[in-house]
């Protein structure tokens, strides 16, 4: 049985570092970048990619919707 | 194993912004509610495809801009009046679809009258409310909807009633006149509470095509900067002060 996955991608120059995808994401997937963006935020980025299940809660919450949610179709993620 | 570049794929994209929301990164504070309304709205405008025939009537507030992030046709409002404005263009348009976003400092304090008679009589067009209990642009001032207790810059040590008189709940205030169809609260503060937010938003625009009257969503939202907290903390502070105050759910539904 294949866990599913997915990823996400963010607009690291648009996010501003709230950290609210951090707590929204159940797999505790996202993590701050200790490197900051062109306006001197800590961006999100995914810190254990292989846990993330593309379940676009981080997506949801987030203020700014730097956030692009994708998820490997059941049948492919063996 | 799978790697990541095999995941990020069109044909597995799942979320992204939506199309009606420009690119223009917007004015909030790192954690701002309105940021997450203001998707919730352009998402709902885009799945209903009525991005040509929604107007918006921007308020005063940190919300002011709202006109340079959903690309939709807005008219701005003098402070508080979003919902006479939005009663002009109703009437005149009556096939358009009207909003008005508005801040608790705008649809509580100085648009008290214009927002309660524009509900009594029952005009067909949607009010977004944002409540953070304080007045996030001008510095955290005591709103009429502060907390009992709550601290801001204009009651230092908290919000007493003999002082400052009591919060207000102006969708119960609404919920008993006649003129609302649907009023109702919720927040956004998990992923949960999104999806219920927006729901409740794309029910408030669809009520305009039955023309039973005004339709109220009020978002019981954070000013993290306001509050002097982390967007964290303030969520978690909302959920326990705010919430028992300001219970969300339905209060109408007609």
């Amino acid at each position: 049985m294949g866990k599913v996955r997915g990823a996400i991608v963010v607009d690291i120059e648009r996010c501003k570092g709230c950290g609210l995808c951090v707590v929204a994401c159940p797999t505790d997937t996202i993590v701050l970048a200790d490197e900051v963006n062109g306006k001197g935020y800590h961006y999100a980025k995914m810190g254990n990619p292989e846990a993330c299940t593309g379940c676009t809660n981080c997506a949801m919450v987030c203020p700014d919707s730097c956030i692009t949610v994708y998820r490997l179709k059941p049948e492919k993620s063996k | 194993m799978i790697d990541v570049k095999d995941i990020i794929k069109p044909e597995n994209l799942v979320f992204k912004k939506s199309k009606v929301l420009t690119d223009t990164p917007m004015h909030y504070c790192p954690g701002c509610s309105h940021g997450v309304v203001h998707n919730l709205i352009a998402e709902v405008i885009e799945e209903m495809e009525i991005q040509e025939t929604t107007i918006g009537v921007a308020p005063v507030g940190c919300s002011v801009f709202a006109y340079n992030y959903i690309d939709i046709d807005w008219h701005e409002a003098a402070h508080g009046r979003a919902p006479a404005v939005a009663t002009g263009i109703k009437r005149l348009m009556p096939d358009k679809f009207v909003f008005t976003y508005q801040g608790d400092g705008d649809l509580a304090a100085i648009g008290t009258a214009e927002t309660i008679h524009a509900c009594n009589r029952g005009e067909n067009i949607t009010i977004v409310f944002i409540n953070n209990g304080i007045y996030g642009m001008t510095g955290g001032q005591m709103a009429p909807t502060t907390l009992e207790g709550m601290v801001a810059s204009t009651c230092p040590s908290g919000r007493d009633h003999a002082r400052d008189g009591y919060p207000i709940k102006m969708s119960d205030l609404v919920a008993q006149l006649p003129g609302t169809c649907y009023v109702t609260r919720q927040a956004v503060h998990t992923a949960g509470a999104v999806r219920k937010a927006k729901k409740a938003i794309r029910k408030a625009f669809e009520n305009q095509k039955r023309k039973k009257g005004v339709s109220l969503v009020e978002v019981v939202s954070t000013c993290n900067s306001g509050w002097k907290m982390s967007p964290v903390d303030a969520n978690n502070w909302m959920a326990e002060n705010m919430f028992p105050f300001y219970p969300l759910g339905d209060l109408k539904d007609e």
